[in-house]
């Protein structure tokens, strides 16, 4: 008697029901990762507290504020956003020790040693309910951007010429120390209608 | 005449096509490790705004989307053309829905991973602030405090 042969399985549609599966999932999922700014909001305000800002001294603070038509202004001067990252560099450094520029105070950081840092400053960003969120981000980003070359170019001099990016944990907590990020967005306010915010 | 060749004896063997289903499985599990389903179907019309000093979102699952822009042309009729805020896969009718919404989202997350929630906002270039100051005014009560205003790589600087 013949013996019957197992026939083997046909393989050949395999191919189509792997790429049927490939071009599914290609379709369905999203490669771009996301970018952006990171930010931390401030806890919520109690109602009952009263607000302390009173406390912080006019030399430390830097007012932003962005109006209903995208126009800035700077401590009460307009100015265009492309010198915004100049003027937020030097507010923040005060590497004259200016006394109308955040006052510095001796602390101790790791790697670097003692330096006089602008522990106090704060960079206050106020825009209207009309601004649009463009130039808002705009703002936002030149903001970021002026601490993050303070950042770089600290620790290309302290850390042997490597960039902030390349420094390790224990490095970048020591240039955040030095140049902490102190960006905070007042509570929201109207000033398209009403005329004249309370500062 | 002495016969050199058999009739069809050295034809090109065809080539096998066995490897064909590993090659592409490989492909396949290549793309469903390293990306992410589609969070949502949009409802609005985003169009990012552009900056330049823009960190990577690592964790994607530690983020929420919150997309705010005006609604597609085809739900227009229905929703206007001014800015809408979308959460999941509807519109939001006051932005303290936002608060309902977080709560939620950090409900279904492990207690370990809660605290490090990120709130991504997706917002339109072209919207007016005071929406987005709504939200975000919201987040604030609601104890979501990681945000990331996600944007566009913009390559020349000003």
């Amino acid at each position: 008697m013949k013996k019957r042969e197992i026939q083997e399985i046909n393989a050949s549609s395999m191919a189509d029901i792997s790429f049927l599966l490939l071009i599914f999932f290609l379709v369905t999922t999203s490669m771009a990762t996301d970018k952006g700014l990171f930010r931390t909001l401030p806890p919520p305000v109690d109602k009952k507290e009263k607000p302390v800002d009173a406390e912080v001294n006019k030399r430390n603070i830097m007012m932003v504020l962005v109006n209903s038509n995208d126009k800035l202004m700077v401590n009460g001067e307009v100015m265009d956003v492309s010198k915004l990252k100049e003027k937020a560099k030097e507010f923040i450094d005060n590497p004259k020790n200016a006394s109308n520029l955040p006052e510095k105070e001796l602390i101790d950081v790791p790697f670097i040693g003692k330096s006089r840092v602008t522990t106090k400053h704060v960079i206050s960003l106020q825009n209207d309910r009309g601004t649009s969120y463009q130039a808002y981000i705009a703002v936002q980003n030149e903001l970021v951007a002026a601490y993050n070359e303070l950042r770089n170019e600290l620790s290309v001099s302290k850390f042997q010429g490597r960039k902030y990016a390349e420094l390790t944990e224990e490095e970048q907590d020591a240039v955040k120390l030095y140049y902490p990020l102190k960006i905070s967005e007042a509570e929201p306010k109207n000033y398209g209608q009403v005329a004249g915010g309370a500062q | 005449m002495a016969k050199f060749r058999k009739e069809g004896g050295k034809r090109l063997p065809a080539i096998s096509t066995a490897s064909l289903p590993d090659i592409i499985f490989m492909l396949l599990f290549f793309f469903m490790t390293t990306t992410t389903m589609k969070e949502n179907t949009m409802l609005v019309d985003l169009d990012l705004p552009e900056a330049t000093e823009l960190t990577k979102l690592e964790q994607k699952s530690l983020a929420k989307y919150i997309y705010i822009g005006v609604p597609k042309r085809e739900l227009q009729k229905q929703n206007g053309t001014e800015a809408r805020i979308q959460l999941d896969d509807a519109f939001a009718r006051k932005p303290s829905e936002v608060g309902t919404f977080i709560a939620t989202k950090r409900g279904a997350m492990s207690e370990a991973d809660q605290s490090k929630m990120i709130v991504s906002l997706k917002v339109d270039k072209d919207t007016k602030m005071g929406v987005v100051t709504d939200v975000k005014q919201e987040l604030r009560k609601a104890y979501a405090r990681k945000i990331y205003y996600t944007s566009k790589e913009r390559t020349n600087k000003y």
